[in-house]
């Protein structure tokens, strides 16, 4: 589905991002793993056309467009790292600015009552202003949003990123869910042990470059990554 | 002193200023850029439209509007190449155009150079200005009420977010400065057409900078709050005109009070409709800055 090769992306002289090839498949959960400034966010910024980038990008076929609303349009869509939800809205209303680009009011009125049930916790709270959620529901208004532009492929940024670990948990179930739904993820996670329990798929960047990759189930059995990034032997 | 005339010209001051100010609330107060080069843009509209009706005999109207057109241009021109930038970076980039403006003009000798230009036609009248104005107040009102213009205000409340639902985040932020830029040109050609002559000198740092002290006073997203900044900004200078070179102090110290008891401007992101609405309801309750009149339950705990 989505086909990245030979990626490159530079930040005046830093080259974060240093030739990497990686495949999504259409339905599967694929995980980048890595350590701070091991240019995962760089990578999905680059495919959600945030940032500028040297190598080819193909999705479904075709070249990726550059533009990012065009990119949304094509059915890509990313949630942010640090959930950057509009403050000042309502749930419901965040929840409506992500069909921005769509007409259908009824496909939208149908994804709303999906997102609704995948978090409850958003029904309960959609007319509360989403500025004053709390860290954890923030994160679900942000992908509940995201699910609301009908993508096919979601770019998931860091969703566990300050959240406690109970949470953390309820967030990779529901990421499981998402892709029961027939959806695609691409989740770049500092959460080795939990994003390689989800995924299908894993690759494992270090500065710049992947170093593994391979079965999600393959890498957590591998000693070196139980070392570098589970803290286990 | 309070004969009509003198009148007159301070409410053509205020309509002068109101345009500008009214640019630079769609641009800052809507859309979050902050620009310290309107009064290149006010130049622009002042020179161009100065010379149509003074060498080329274009009436009035269309020279305002060729004025308008030429800053639009200039503006996109300049929002091209820096609109990509963070927002600290582009507020610098259009602190060096507006200098660069006037330092054009002011070596220009088309344009009269460092003297200037004099005996413009003296066509601004306080009917034409306040026409011009309620037009302009219309036109942004409609706008800030269209799709267009939430989402300006969307890229304002958070534009890595706007992007990633898919808003043209780029085209937006163009448009914004380009009908910005239009609407300070307007400003400029009304003053122009109001003195009778230009200079270089009266495009400073210190005109944008007056400018935007307005438009914060008022309050950032509200046109509203935009129109009672000018006016009684505007005002003020003059009122206090009896106490010489003191004014400018008790000025500052007037700009300083506000900011310091309504950091929000005197509006604080609410119209005047929003305002009616709240002493309807008896101002049951207060919210934040943003106040969505239908919205009636007030969020819990978080956690």
């Amino acid at each position: 589905m989505l086909k990245v090769r030979n990626l490159n992306v530079s930040y005046g002289g830093i080259h974060a991002i240093r030739g990497i090839d990686i495949d999504v498949e259409r339905g599967e959960i694929v995980t980048i793993i890595g350590s701070n400034g091991a240019g995962k966010s760089s990578l999905l910024n680059a495919v959600s056309g945030m940032v500028r980038y040297q190598g080819e990008m193909e999705y479904e076929g075709q070249q990726l467009p550059s533009q990012p609303h065009n990119i949304v349009k094509a059915g890509i869509c990313q949630v942010p790292e640090g959930r950057l939800i509009f403050a000042n809205l309502t749930v419901l209303e965040n929840l409506k600015m992500g069909a921005y680009l769509r007409n259908d009011a009824k496909e939208i009125e149908r994804d709303l009552e999906r997102v609704y049930s995948l978090f409850p916790r958003l029904a309960e709270r959609k007319k509360q202003i989403a500025g004053t959620l709390s860290g954890g529901e923030q994160q679900m208004l942000a992908m509940g949003r995201g699910l609301m532009s009908s993508p096919e492929l979601i770019l998931l940024d860091e969703p566990s990123l300050g959240l406690a670990p109970m949470l953390i948990t309820t967030i990779f179930e529901i990421i499981s869910e998402i892709k029961a739904m027939g959806k695609t993820i691409l989740l770049v996670e500092q959460n080795a042990f939990k994003a390689l329990a989800v995924a299908d798929r894993a690759y494992v960047l270090e500065q710049g470059i992947i170093t593994a990759s391979g079965p999600a189930s393959e890498l957590l059995r591998d000693s070196r990554i139980r070392e570098a990034y589970l803290g286990r032997k | 002193m309070f004969n009509w005339f003198y009148i007159e010209g301070i409410l053509i001051l205020v309509g002068v200023n109101l345009m500008v100010v009214l640019g630079l609330s769609l641009l800052t107060g809507f859309t979050g850029l902050f620009s310290f080069g309107h009064a290149g843009f006010m130049a622009i509209g002042a020179y161009v439209s100065a010379v149509c009706t003074l060498y080329y005999h274009i009436p009035f109207v269309p020279a305002m509007v060729l004025g308008a057109a030429a800053s639009m241009v200039m503006a996109l021109i300049i929002g091209y190449f820096t609109l990509g930038l963070k927002g600290d970076y582009f507020c610098i980039a259009t602190l060096g155009f507006g200098e660069s403006v006037r330092l054009i003009f002011d070596n220009l000798d088309f344009f009269g150079g460092a003297r200037g230009i004099s005996s413009i036609p003296m066509i601004t009248t306080f009917e034409l200005t306040l026409v011009i104005c309620i037009l302009a107040v219309a036109a942004l009102t409609l706008l800030m009420h269209s799709r267009h213009g939430r989402n300006m205000i969307a890229i304002r409340e958070e534009e890595l977010a706007s992007q990633a639902i898919g808003i043209h985040v780029f085209r937006y932020k163009m448009i914004s400065f380009a009908i910005s830029a239009a609407y300070a040109a307007v400003g400029g050609a009304l003053y122009a057409h109001y003195l009778g002559y230009l200079q270089p000198l009266m495009f400073q740092l210190t005109k944008s900078t007056e400018m935007t002290i307005m438009v914060i006073f008022g309050g950032l997203g509200s046109i509203g709050g935009s129109v009672i900044g000018a006016v009684l900004l505007t005002f003020l200078p003059e009122l206090l005109r009896s106490f010489a070179n003191w004014r400018l102090v008790f000025y500052g110290a007037a700009v300083v009070l506000i900011m310091i008891s309504r950091p929000q401007g005197l509006m604080g992101g609410m119209e005047l409709t929003d305002l009616w609405r709240k002493f309807r309801a008896g101002g049951r309750k207060r919210r934040g800055t943003d106040v969505l009149p239908d919205e009636k339950k007030e969020g819990g705990d978080a956690a």
